[in-house]
Order: C-alpha cells, then sequence, then structure tokens
C-alpha cells in the first residue's frame, strides 16, 4: 500500500522563488531609479561648473575693455573724471602683499619645520593653534589689525601686511609641514650618518626635498592673501594717489573694486571690472602655476 | 566515459576529459564555461576555460597565485562590468541563461550568483541584520516577514545565528574575523542566490576559523552550488567534489590545465603539470 | 594633495651628539624661537579682540546681543537683526550646498571617467581662488538685476504660496546673497566631500554590487553612509566658511538694519555690519562693533574646529587640503 505523503515545500526553494519575484518586478524601478539619480548628480555636476566659467567670462568681457594705458599707469580719479586709472591700487597691493611675503614665509616655514620634527603636547597645541587661524573670519582679522596696528600708528600699508600676513601665515606653515614631512626618513638618516649637523641637514636635505610642496603651499597662500579685501578695509585707510611708503596709508586692488563697485558711475563700475580682471588673471596663474608645479615635481619624483 | 557536458578531447587543447571515476552524486549542470577568456586593454589574463559546474557540488578552483583563477571566478558574476578595460569573451551560461548577453541585466544575474570576497567586508555602518537583509533589500524585497524568515535562515546556514540572535542590532565590527566572514555568507545566502562564489574565502583568517568555514562550505552545497578558489590544496582536497586547475602559460595568461573529480585530479591526474602542482613541486 | 607621513627620524647615536650639541641646539633654538613668535601671535590676537570687546559687555551688559533694534544715533543696539541675517543668509547658501555639492562630490568620485576627473575637479575647485570681491561685484553688477527681472518675479509667482517670499523684487536682498554665499562655498564643499567619498574601501562597493545592487543603490546605502562623518566635516566647513564672509555679502545683500520679513528683503550680516560703520563709529558704538566681532570670532573658530575633526576623523589630516 503506497501512502502518498505530502511533503512540505521546500522553505528554501520558496524563498528563492519570492526573492526572484521581487527582483524581477522591481527591476525596472530600480533601474529607472538609479539612472535618474545618477543623471541629477550629472546636472548638478553641470552647474557647479557654471559658476567659474560665468563669473571668469563676465570679468573678461567687462574689465578688458577698461585696460588701456591709463588704466596701468595713472591713480584713481574723482567721479565724473576720465582717465582714471588703478596704478596706485597694483603699487599698494605689491607692497603689502610684498612685506608679509618677506615676514610670514621665512616665519611660517621656520614653525612648518619645527612641527615636521616635533611630536608631542606643544607641537599638537601650536598644530591646533594654526588650524584655529585658518578659521578665523577675515574682517576679525581686521579688527586685529585696527586694534594692534592702527590705533597707535595710523592706518598705513604696514598694518594692512599685519592683517594680511596673519591670515597667510597659517595656511603657510600648515603647508610648510605637510611638504618637510613627505621628506623622506632615508634621507635624514643617511645625513645623519654621515655626521652632518642638524642645520645642515635641514639646508641641504630637507629644504630642497621639501621644496616643490613648499612653493605650492607658498603659491596658494599668496593667492589667497591677494583676494582679502575685509581686513585691508579696515587697515590701509585708502589713497587716490600713488603712494610707494608703507607708512602711510595706501590704496589696494581688493579695496578698489569693493569702493568702485557701488558707484552709480559708469566709469567707476569700468574700473572695478578692469582691477577685477587683473585680479583674477594673477589669482587664477597662481593658482593653477602651483597645480601644475606639484603635478610635475610629483611626477619626477617618481 | 565521459561525463554529459564535459569536453570531448581535443589532440592539440590542454582541455582533458573527465574519467568519471568513483563521482559523486551526479548533479545536473548548472552553469557551463565554454572557451572564457578575460584580458585587460588587450593583454590575457586567463583563456582557454572550459568546464562545467554541476549542481549541489563544490568546485574547487586551484592552481598557483597568477594563475587567472580569481579573474575567472569574477567574470562569472560579471564584476568586471565596471573595469573600462576589460573584455570578457566566450561563452558563460546560467542554466539556459546566457551570461554575457546584452540582454540579460547584470544587477539581476548578481541575485542568483553570489559572491563571498577574501576579506571580510560587512558593511561597517549597518548592524548585524541590516547586513544580513541588505541583499534581500538591494533586491527591491520589502515584506518583513520574508526579510526575517531569509535572515535567519542564512544565518543558521552560516552557523552564526546562536551568536548573534540576541544582538541583531549590534554593529558588524563587534565580530570577529570568522564571524565576520560567516555574516558576509549569511548575507550572500540570505538573498537564495543558485551559485556562490568564493574567493579564497579563509586566507585572510585564522585556522580556527579557517577549519569552521571549511565546514561551512561542505554543509552548505546542498542549498546552493559553491565554485571556490583557494590557493591552498589541503583545503581543495577537504572541501571540494570537483577541480579545475589553472596555470601561467608561457605568455603569462592563465590557461585550464586540467578539470576533473577532486580525488581523482589529486591521485592520479592526466597531465603532468597537474602531478607537479598537487607534489608541491611548484606553489 | 596627499603627503604620505613618515616617522620622525630616530634620533643621532650619543657620541655623535655630543659633539653635535651646539650647532643642533643653535638650530632647535630658532626653530623654537619662531614657533613662540607664532603662538605669542595668536594669543596677542585673541587678547586683544576680547580687552576691546570686553567694554561693550560692561556697560550695555549682554541683552543687547538679542535685541532687535539696531538705531545708534539714539543709543539702541540690538544685534539680533544681524544674527539672524547671518544664520539666515548662511541656510540659503548652505541649503543650495549640501545636495548640489554631494551631488557634484559623487559625480567627480564615481561617475566621471578618470582622464577628465582632474580638469574637472580642478574647475571647480578653482572658483575658490576667485577673491570674495570679484563675487560681490558680480552678483551686484550682472547677477541682480537678472534676480530683479527674471529669478525673483519666478519663483515668486511658484513658491508665493510659502509666505517666503513676500514684498517687492529688488535684486539685492537675503536671495541673492544666499546664492552668491552658495557659489563660493561650492567648491569648499565638493572638494572635501569627493575626498572623503572617494576612500570608502573598494571592497565594500563589491560587496553591495555582488548582491545585486545598481549604481545608485550602492553609492546612497554603502559609499554616503560610510563617509557620513566626513560630509558632516564638509558641511561644517562650509558653513563656517559662509559665515564669515564679508565683503561678497555685504555687496549684495542690501545692508538694512532690520529684521527681514521675506527671501526677498534687503538684510545685513555681522560681518557686513562691522565693515560698513567701523570707519565712523565711535564711542559705544564702536564698542559695540568690538563685541559684535568677538561674538563672529566665537561663532567662527566653534564651527571651524569641529568640522576639521570630523574630516579628519573620516579622511586623514589632508583631505580637502587644495580647498580653502
Amino acid at each position: 500500500m503506497t501512502v502518498l505523503v505530502d511533503l512540505p515545500a521546500d522553505p528554501t526553494v520558496e524563498r528563492r522563488r519570492a526573492v526572484q519575484a521581487a527582483a524581477a518586478s522591481s527591476l525596472r524601478r530600480r533601474k529607472l531609479a538609479s539612472t535618474a539619480a545618477l543623471g541629477v548628480c550629472w546636472v548638478f555636476l553641470a552647474v557647479a561648473v557654471v559658476p567659474l566659467v560665468a563669473v571668469v567670462a563676465y570679468v573678461v568681457a567687462k574689465g578688458l575693455p577698461a585696460w588701456n594705458a591709463d588704466f596701468f599707469t595713472n591713480s584713481t580719479v574723482p567721479e565724473g573724471i576720465p582717465g582714471g586709472g588703478v596704478w596706485n591700487a597694483i603699487v599698494g597691493t605689491m607692497v603689502i602683499t610684498g612685506i608679509a611675503i618677506v615676514v610670514t614665509v621665512p616665519l611660517g616655514l621656520l614653525v612648518g619645520l619645527f612641527l615636521a620634527e616635533s611630536e608631542g603636547r606643544v607641537a599638537a597645541a601650536l598644530r591646533f593653534t594654526a588650524d584655529v587661524m585658518t578659521g578665523i573670519p577675515s574682517i576679525t582679522v581686521g579688527i586685529f589689525g585696527y586694534i594692534a596696528i592702527v590705533r597707535n600708528y595710523g592706518y598705513s600699508g604696514f598694518a594692512g601686511a599685519f592683517a594680511i600676513g596673519f591670515i597667510m601665515l597659517p595656511v603657510i606653515v600648515r603647508a610648510g609641514e605637510s611638504a618637510f614631512r613627505g621628506v623622506p626618513t632615508s634621507l635624514n638618516e643617511a645625513a645623519l650618518a654621515l655626521g652632518a649637523r642638524k642645520a645642515t641637514i635641514a639646508r641641504r636635505v630637507v629644504v630642497p626635498t621639501a621644496l616643490p610642496g613648499v612653493i605650492t603651499g607658498v603659491l596658494l597662500a599668496v593667492a589667497r592673501g591677494l583676494g582679502e579685501t575685509a581686513p585691508l578695509l579696515l587697515t590701509i585707510g585708502g589713497n587716490q594717489y600713488l603712494q610707494w611708503n608703507p607708512t602711510k596709508q595706501m590704496a589696494a586692488l581688493p579695496t578698489t573694486i569693493y569702493n568702485s563697485s557701488s558707484q552709480p558711475y559708469a566709469d567707476q563700475v569700468q574700473l572695478a571690472w578692469g582691477a577685477a580682471l587683473l585680479l583674477v588673471v594673477v589669482v587664477l596663474v597662481l593658482s593653477i602655476g602651483s597645480r601644475l608645479l606639484a603635478a610635475r615635481l610629483r611626477k619626477e619624483r617618481r | 566515459m565521459t561525463d554529459a557536458g564535459t569536453v570531448t578531447p581535443g589532440a592539440e587543447d590542454a582541455r582533458v576529459q573527465s574519467t568519471e571515476a568513483p563521482a559523486p552524486e551526479t548533479g545536473a549542470v548548472v552553469m557551463t564555461l565554454a572557451d572564457v577568456a578575460v584580458s585587460f586593454s588587450g593583454r590575457t589574463a586567463v583563456r582557454d576555460v572550459t568546464f562545467d559546474v554541476h549542481a549541489g557540488e563544490v568546485t574547487a578552483l586551484i592552481g598557483p597565485s597568477g594563475s587567472g583563477k580569481t579573474t575567472l571566478l569574477r567574470a562569472l558574476n560579471r564584476m568586471h562590468d565596471t573595469v573600462r578595460t576589460a573584455a570578457v569573451t566566450g561563452t558563460v551560461l546560467l542554466g539556459d541563461l546566457d551570461v554575457y548577453a546584452p540582454s540579460t541585466d547584470a544587477t539581476l544575474l548578481r541575485s542568483r550568483v553570489g559572491m563571498v570576497f577574501q576579506r571580510p567586508n560587512p558593511f561597517p555602518t549597518m548592524s548585524i541584520y541590516e547586513n544580513a537583509v541588505a541583499g534581500l533589500k538591494f533586491n527591491g524585497v520589502r515584506r518583513k516577514a520574508l526579510l526575517d524568515e531569509a535572515a535567519e535562515s542564512a544565518l543558521v546556514a552560516a552557523a552564526l545565528w546562536d551568536s548573534v540572535k540576541d544582538r541583531m542590532s549590534a554593529h558588524a565590527s563587534t565580530l570577529s574575523g570568522g564571524e565576520q566572514q560567516r555574516l558576509c555568507i549569511a548575507r550572500a545566502l540570505a538573498v537564495e542566490p543558485e551559485v556562490l562564489l568564493m574567493d579564497e574565502p579563509t586566507s585572510a583568517l585564522d585556522p580556527i576559523a579557517t577549519k569552521r568555514i571549511e565546514e561551512l562550505v561542505v554543509e552548505l552545497k546542498d542549498r546552493v552550488t559553491i565554485i571556490i578558489v583557494t590557493h591552498n590544496m589541503q583545503q581543495a582536497m577537504r572541501v571540494s567534489d570537483r577541480c579545475a586547475f589553472l596555470l601561467m602559460g608561457e605568455d603569462k595568461a592563465g590557461e585550464l590545465i586540467e578539470y576533473g573529480p577532486t580525488a581523482q585530479l589529486f591521485s592520479e591526474p592526466t597531465d603532468p603539470r597537474t602531478l607537479d602542482y598537487v607534489n608541491g613541486r611548484f606553489g | 594633495m596627499t603627503v604620505v607621513e613618515t616617522p620622525r627620524p630616530t634620533p643621532a647615536p650619543p657620541d655623535v651628539r655630543g659633539r653635535l650639541r651646539l650647532p643642533d641646539r643653535g638650530y632647535r633654538g630658532i626653530l623654537a624661537v619662531a614657533a613662540a613668535l607664532v603662538a605669542a601671535l595668536a594669543a596677542w590676537f585673541l587678547v586683544s579682540i576680547i580687552i576691546q570687546a570686553k567694554p561693550a559687555f560692561s556697560t550695555l551688559g549682554f541683552s543687547w546681543i538679542l535685541q532687535k533694534t539696531w538705531d545708534p544715533t539714539h543709543g539702541k543696539y540690538g544685534l539680533l537683526p544681524f544674527i539672524l541675517g547671518t544664520l539666515e543668509v548662511t541656510a540659503i547658501a548652505v541649503v543650495l550646498a549640501v545636495p548640489i555639492g554631494l551631488g557634484t562630490a559623487l559625480a567627480l568620485a564615481y561617475l566621471v571617467p578618470a582622464r577628465t576627473r582632474a580638469a574637472l575637479s580642478t574647475t571647480v575647485e578653482l572658483l575658490a581662488a576667485v577673491p570674495s570681491v570679484v563675487y560681490g561685484l558680480w552678483g551686484l553688477v550682472v547677477l541682480a538685476p537678472v534676480f530683479r527681472d527674471t529669478v525673483e518675479p519666478f519663483l515668486t509667482s511658484v513658491l508665493g504660496w510659502t509666505g517666503l517670499f513676500n514684498g517687492p523684487d529688488q535684486g539685492v536682498g537675503l536671495l541673492l546673497a544666499g546664492v552668491i554665499l552658495f557659489v563660493m562655498i561650492l567648491p569648499t564643499m565638493v572638494a572635501i566631500s569627493r575626498d572623503v567619498l572617494a576612500v570608502v574601501p573598494n571592497e565594500q562597493l563589491e560587496g553591495a554590487m555582488a548582491l545585486g545592487a545598481t549604481r545608485w543603490q550602492v553609492l546612497r546605502k554603502v559609499v554616503v553612509p560610510g563617509a557620513r562623518t566626513g560630509l558632516l566635516g564638509a558641511f561644517t566647513l562650509a558653513t563656517g566658511r559662509a559665515l564669515g564672509e564679508t565683503v561678497a555679502v555685504a555687496l549684495v545683500i542690501g545692508n538694512s538694519p532690520y529684521i527681514a520679513h521675506s527671501i526677498k528683503s534687503p538684510a545685513a550680516t555681522i560681518p557686513s555690519l562691522i565693515v560698513n560703520n567701523f570707519g565712523e563709529a565711535t564711542g559705544t558704538e564702536l564698542a559695540v562693533l568690538f563685541g559684535a566681532g568677538l561674538v563672529l570670532l566665537v561663532i567662527g573658530i566653534a564651527v571651524n574646529s569641529v568640522a576639521r575633526w570630523l574630516v579628519w576623523s573620516t579622511a586623514g589630516p589632508s583631505a580637502g587640503a587644495t580647498a580653502r
């Protein structure tokens, strides 16, 4: 006598069927969602690229017409009078940034070297301080420049350089530390084994090897310093005449742009565009240049 | 006497017919590979691979490093799709589905052919439960009952259920290496694939964890067909029913040397190179 | 710019060190002096700001921070409109920057072919190099008319029901300032996000793929959650930048010392308040401006520190190094 036993369905097979059914039926929806979401990401990428192109295009289009002989050789003139230029602002920016670079770069690199060679609490605290400094709002740096220098000595190029230097300093410190840390230990030890003094090692081994990273960092810091406006507004006082002496009030490109932007006079705004173009060209050249340099030097190192 | 589904011998090729001596259960063929080759930017990594995979068995891909075992394994679930320089030729059939046909959807394929990797890779931001059901959710399963049932079944099958059933919401990182790998196995099993690919699943684990996973592999073959890559010959002998031996040729491309039941491959291989390998003459 | 961190050089063996002591000490001495100088500078900064801000609090107490009337000629120094303005304009910028920044970063990290990745990333990052005053100029002269004549009327007609778009279309105001700020913080958001998204281990992506996930499922369920701490850091850093931005906002926000009642209203922020009034302020007003500067400093440092910690704990100390 045969007994027909009703075997329970194998749960694994049942589940497999259920999973496959769910997978097949949801496939279209899932693929559509994926395509749509990825498409949105592409759109956002386009959105991110458009502003740069737009800003640069406008600055070039509106700034280029302003570039003429007068623009580069004359100083700013009162509203309504033609033939104004930004030579005084160019000089001011050069002097102010120059002073900031001369003071900040050596100091920053020394501290960067210090941090690269130190561990421990002191170094960590200093590193943290440098990081915090990069996050200080630039207007507050301007206030500091006002308190420290302008209050006692009046508006001047030096006060501006002080403020800009304060902004550039932590950038150079961190970039310097990164660059110096990237120096392979083997080079250091080899030099030490040969009896070289630490100072000599730093000079002959560490600094040259880290040079590419250092240069890149400095270029980026300078690009940043060139673009800062708020600190200058509170420290340099402005000057419509040419002034090379940093102990006196000076003009600068960013402040000139700022002040001329909101003027109702067309030629003032024109001046602003021309100055903006100049600033953008210099800053972009520095930024792109530093990247190319970094990439090329990284390749050479291989 | 040739088994249905193995290739006919050719004088010049290195493919060898299986003589099917004391064969284990004769499973139906679940996967077929014919002339499979994988190349990257034109440089061939593995070629001339032809064999069948039988249901309910463990098939091991063995051979020294560089012989293309992992490359071949990853071709079976189209993991090379995302590699722009990769090109896969030949035919891979899952049942009667042409894996590389343009009409075949890769994501759907991967719900039928699962994979476990060399280093355990549980999703770190997910809990144990979420890891277990991750595959199901990816495939559109929403019903809680099914999710819970599949997770439990898979974790039981992976010999992990008892350890984790009371802490399913704990993070996967709280598990040991061996447990994490078993979680990954459970995660793959939960989707109820027909074939499970395992890429040297024990090479990152300690000997005790390794042993448990090997025991697991043998237990699991009733539930899912397993193809396992291993560089450890003893492991292959312990867990597999059939072996495919690959070796790097003169052109630096891996090729299939011999394929057959494990016992026979290790005791009386047909190709001298196989004999050398199983005797440990090269690693 | 990622740099491999190597361990420090081991100290020199004793006999060599004895011989080298003097010159080495000179070298170390110079470095230590430099470090001390920088530390002193930071301390001087902090002390100066606090001392100058103190009078505002000792004469006026603390309530002025939250009062809403700013009228120096009548002795009223309510900071609330500026605090709100700062928060509102930052909120607009961040609400735009988070999704767009994240989407862009995902595209750069996972969708764009390897060859064009560097060029596109650089293009987005160069946005950060453009000086803020140029953005202000562009916003004021180019975008403001467009906003006044096209964008604002359109948005008012579509979204007016929310009650956020009351009032006339003026061009300058919160909306324009928020959008300009968004463009300015976008490169920060994208650069850091891209870095942290890219370091999610490949094996996790493969694990998800092998289970049958679609590309978007992999990104959404594995990549983004895996990078979430760093993404939070990017978001916080971008917010910090937005909070401190001065001139671009000052040029396009309309500088109205009243609490804005609509997204199109002119408003003002703490930085714009300071930069506009510092030149002529004296006495109590000047003290109040110092106080406002301190308030801004505290907020800026707090946000920035949290951000850096979040980013470092995911992607290492050089993530986003090329972004400001």
